[in-house]
């Protein structure tokens, strides 16, 4: 081939071609761009008023003894607030509740995509998504006057059976409703539409080719499961349940109903006792600025936790193999 | 203001009849076919350059086919023609495009009115799915502010000269994507004759055809040569014969920028090409 | 399979029977299970071998996570319904909680006075929020500017901001600083409805981009190519193709503002009595009326609580079955055909807090 033609003329440069805008596209930028950039106002602005008015109570009280008391009494001069206290419990509840909910969401995401049929798949991910879109007060209630009586011999069984474990034990004659474990396992049904459409998603994605390749190979549906699904949708399965900790994390009024919101550091998590940021927030209306300016700052810590918690979550299903296209 | 002949008699494969009529568009483009001429053309994605130095005539009225390997640049040649290439981010182009004789580049000029003045129709036919049929054909007199008195006899004339009057006039108000592939493709080509363009830009419109429709689409350019300009890019040496009177063949060498390595009429290309390269890739032995 | 959940059965009635205690349903349940599990492995072991066997008792292990999903939802619809249906009368629509006191059946007085507040606070946050949310999704969608990056990251933070602090946050900014001249700045619906906005604005954003960034870019060129502006393309283009999708993400967005309790408190702040101005005073919503009074300590306010309750889970539902229908391929049904064509898209359910 004679592709000796010569290459050595100097780059050439790309001339600029600017288009002359439509009047009503130069509209529909303005238009477009200050919604967007007042969104990002207005949210900014939410996120420095939250840092600034926490200013006031964490000037005061020290943004590490903040951070490490357990206390939270505004009777008492000077007030001695911090959110430990808020914080031990929020994080209690909210793991109790993914540790119930994961297996349950899984399975349940691989009876949908791999054990129903058609017809079946598509009201079930119906059903899914509805109590994904019932509001987390109707489970309050549902767990505040129903599940909190159910539960307490659960609780009872648990601590006989279990008591050796430290934190399973409870005290003899010990109030056993409006426990940490019932929050958890309220706000745990709560949470579980999140993982099961989560990891519903992922499974659905595995790739067919890969499946049949494994019930070729004579493996059985749970072989098949094991080998291909699972791991194809393990970034899935991490991601959702960073995601249902996440919410689970800000989840408010169900806790709000189910604890008594006095926050102590409870060794026991079956006996009465504890409280949550969000919960803590919610039962404490009103009051003086400081304390506004104190529960501005538990509520800022929540948050930041909240953020990371979802932040983790997106950045792991988006590296994952099955998580391109999902979305969070 | 635009007149447009159109005979009834084409769509029964008679000879054109001599018995037009007329439908008139309000601030479409000027009337009739126009030349379209790429001078000293390149293109870059980025930092790198695709296209390099197309110099190319296509005649006012007549059928101009592309061909040449995958890669090589066709489409992005095409997008220039019609400043498509623009939109994409990070693209960057230098020399003229000359429509009419006029530079589609030229500072303060519309993209908006260069496009309405050629148009394209995809590789992929991409009816809108909201919209019926007819609403479809009608969808350029809505998108580009061009007013018509006659929308009946619009859309009967354009999606005749589609060729496609015949399937669809009885469900004109059934969305745009009840349709087969093939006939979504003819509507592609009925909206964008819609606006009376000058010049129509075709990117492999039947790669994802049956032969049927094929030569459907093929007869179809056929009976649209005089009316308007065609800027075809096509895999197919066979529908390029059939087709084109004028023939270009583009080609990427390794690492190094697409180019028109030769252009000429249809006949000669496919008989005797200056360019071994050509006459390899006509006959089918490219590597 | 029978055989396995009979002999589980016996087993534990053997075993219980035998210690004789009262360890309460859970215990029962939970033995029975894992013995009819071990029951039905080694009875499907014997005849087809391990591996079948594991297989099988899988499958079970499975379809039982998939009953508990549905028993969940079941348990909680059923459990409202029953309990909300037992205060539930036409008086709770025209009446609110004028001179009632504890020792009024339930079935008196009514919750008007809430849902009047609910749907005005759900109207004024939805006017708010959507001009906005749709604004901004477009921006991050169908512009070039280099803001889209930050405006998504500010937008997917905000979005998992805890309900409670937008209530507060709403509380700390106008309501606390005017404590003394309380009238539009006090305790009312309209700052119920800002705080509502700011949990729907970054909820709405989020969905409805998704929705928009599933049309197809095709669609999108063709249009320019026609000679459309980028305006016209979105408007004429884009969101007709896309309205399906905005519709359900919407209302499902709506559905989500309806039942949201926990910014009220510290905005709304809950009253007994019917308040129609949003503008000025406290007002009551059917949350806050739940709320407030399945904890009252009297049993009628419960009840009267629980009617709420159901009112509430009939307007999410009827929400969600909106959301379905206005979202469903009707392409699908309208024309019968195996052939190709472009779907409009539809949102994936919102699963952020
Ligand atoms: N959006 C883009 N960004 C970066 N590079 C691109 C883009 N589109 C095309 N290219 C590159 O430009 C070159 C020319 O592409 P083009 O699509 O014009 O080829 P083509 O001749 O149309 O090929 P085909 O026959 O397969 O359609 C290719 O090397 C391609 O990789
Ligand atoms: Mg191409």
């Amino acid at each position: 081939m004679d592709a000796e033609t010569p290459v050595a003329s100097p780059p050439r440069r790309p001339r600029v071609v600017v288009d002359e805008p439509a009047r009503v596209d130069r509209v529909f930028d303005a238009v477009t761009f200050w919604s967007g950039f007042s969104v990002l106002v207005l949210l900014s602005i939410v996120g420095l008023f939250l840092l600034t008015s926490s200013g006031d109570s964490l000037g005061q009280t020290g943004l590490w003894t903040f951070l490490t008391r357990v206390e939270w009494r505004t009777d008492v001069q000077p007030a001695r607030i911090g959110v430990l206290g808020l914080l031990v419990g929020t994080v209690v509840v909210a793991v109790i509740a993914v540790v119930l909910a994961v297996p349950v969401g899984v399975l349940a995401a691989l009876f949908i995509t791999d054990y129903s049929s058609a017809r079946l798949r598509r009201v079930l991910i119906g059903l899914v998504d509805l109590l994904a879109a019932i509001p987390s007060l109707l489970f309050g209630v549902w767990g505040f006057v129903l599940l909190s009586n159910q539960m307490v011999p659960v609780s009872r069984w648990i601590s006989d059976h279990f008591g050796w474990i430290p934190f399973l034990a409870t005290e003899p004659n010990r109030d056993l409703t409006g426990s940490m474990f019932i929050a958890g396992v309220v706000v745990g049904i709560m949470v579980l539409p999140i993982i099961t459409s989560v990891a519903r998603e992922v499974f659905s994605q595995a790739p067919p080719g890969e499946k049949e390749a494994a019930l070729a190979l004579g493996s059985t549906r749970w072989g098949m499961i094991r080998t291909v699904v699972l791991p194809y949708g393990k970034g899935g399965i991490v991601g959702g349940t960073m995601l249902a900790l996440g919410r689970a994390l800000g989840e408010t009024i169900a806790v709000a109903l189910l604890l008594p919101q006095v926050p102590l550091v409870s060794k026991n998590i079956l006996e009465y006792g504890g409280a949550t940021v969000s919960g803590f927030i919610a039962t404490h209306s009103g009051g003086d600025p400081f304390t506004v300016s104190g529960l501005m700052a538990a509520g800022l810590v929540l948050f930041i936790i909240t953020l990371g918690t979802n932040m983790m979550a997106s950045v792991v299903v988006s590296r994952s193999r099955s998580g391109v296209g999902v979305e969070l | 203001m635009t007149t447009i002949t159109v005979d009834r008699a084409r769509s029964n494969g008679t000879h054109p009849s001599p018995t037009p009529r007329l439908v008139e568009l309000i601030g479409g483009p000027p009337p009739g076919a126009a030349a379209i001429e790429a001078r000293g053309a390149c293109a870059w994605f980025g930092d790198r350059l695709v296209l390099e130095s197309v110099d190319l005539l296509m005649p006012a009225g007549q059928v101009t086919a592309l061909i040449g390997p995958s890669g090589c640049g066709k489409s992005t040649f095409l997008r220039l023609l019609n400043r498509m290439h623009e939109l994409v981010p990070g693209a960057a182009l230098d020399g003229e495009v000359l429509l009419d004789g006029e530079d589609v580049y030229r500072h303060g000029r519309r993209a908006q009115e260069v496009r309405t003045r050629i148009g394209m129709v995809f590789q992929k036919p991409n009816p809108f799915p909201a919209m019926s049929i007819r609403d479809n054909v009608l969808s350029g007199l809505k998108l580009a502010q061009i007013k018509c008195h006659d929308k009946d006899g619009l859309v009967e004339q354009s999606l005749e000269r589609a060729g496609l009057w015949k399937e669809v006039r009885d469900r004109l108000h059934q969305p745009g994507g009840a349709l087969s592939g093939g006939q979504q493709q003819r509507l592609c080509i009925a909206r964008s004759l819609a606006v009376h363009p000058n010049v129509l830009l075709m990117d492999e419109p039947c790669s994802a055809l049956d032969p049927t429709s094929t030569r459907r689409i093929e007869e179809t350019i056929g009976e649209l040569r005089h009316q308007v300009t065609i800027v075809i890019v096509t895999h197919n040496m066979q529908q390029a014969q059939r087709v084109s009177d004028h023939c270009a063949f583009f080609l990427a060498e390794e690492n190094e920028p697409g180019r028109v390595i030769e252009h000429a009429t249809t006949t000669k290309m496919f008989s005797t090409p200056d360019d071994r390269r050509t006459l390899n890739y006509v006959e089918g032995r490219f590597g | 399979m029978a055989g396995a959940a009979g002999t589980a059965l016996c087993l534990n009635w053997l075993v219980f029977g035998r210690l004789g205690d009262g360890q309460g349903w859970f215990a029962l349940l939970v033995s029975t299970y894992l013995t009819f599990l071990a029951c039905f492995f080694i009875a499907t072991a014997d005849r087809y071998g391990r591996l079948v066997a594991t297989d099988r008792t899988i499958t079970v292990v499975v379809v039982s996570a998939g009953g508990v999903v549905l028993a969940a939802l079941a348990s909680l619809v059923i459990f409202i319904l029953v309990l909300g249906l037992k205060a539930l009368r036409p008086g709770f629509f025209t009446s609110d909680q004028t001179g009632i006191t504890p020792l009024l059946p339930s079935t008196e007085g009514g919750g008007s006075h809430a849902v009047v507040g609910t749907l005005e606070q759900t109207a004024l946050s939805l006017v708010l929020s959507l001009p906005l949310s749709l604004g901004a999704a477009v921006f991050l969608n169908e512009s070039r500017s280099r803001w889209r990056r930050p405006v998504r990251i500010f937008v997917d933070a905000m979005s998992g901001l805890p309900s409670i602090v937008c209530g507060l946050f709403i509380f700390a900014v106008f309501i606390q600083p005017h404590a003394k001249d309380a009238a539009i700045f006090g305790f009312n619906g309209l700052m119920a409805s800002l705080s509502l906005s700011l949990i729907m604005i970054p909820t709405i954003t989020r969905t409805v981009e998704v929705v928009l960034r599933l049309v197809p870019d095709g669609l999108r060129e063709a249009s320019l190519a026609l000679g459309a502006s980028r305006a016209r393309t979105v408007w004429s283009v884009v969101f007709p193709t896309a309205r399906t999708g905005m519709t359900t993400a919407i209302v499902l967005g709506i559905a989500r503002c309806v039942g949201e309790t926990a910014p009220l408190i510290y905005t709304a702040f809950g009253y007994d009595l019917m308040n129609a101005n949003p503008f000025n005073g406290s007002q009551e919503a059917l949350p806050l009326f739940v709320f407030r009074n399945v904890q009252k300590p009297d049993q009628t306010a419960i009840e009267r609580g629980f009617a709420g309750a159901l009112v509430l889970m009939v307007i999410v539902l009827a929400l969600f079955a909106l959301a379905r229908y206005l979202g469903r391929d009707r392409t699908r049904r309208a024309a019968p055909s195996r052939r190709w064509r472009p779907r409009a898209p539809r949102p994936t359910q919102e699963v952020r807090p």
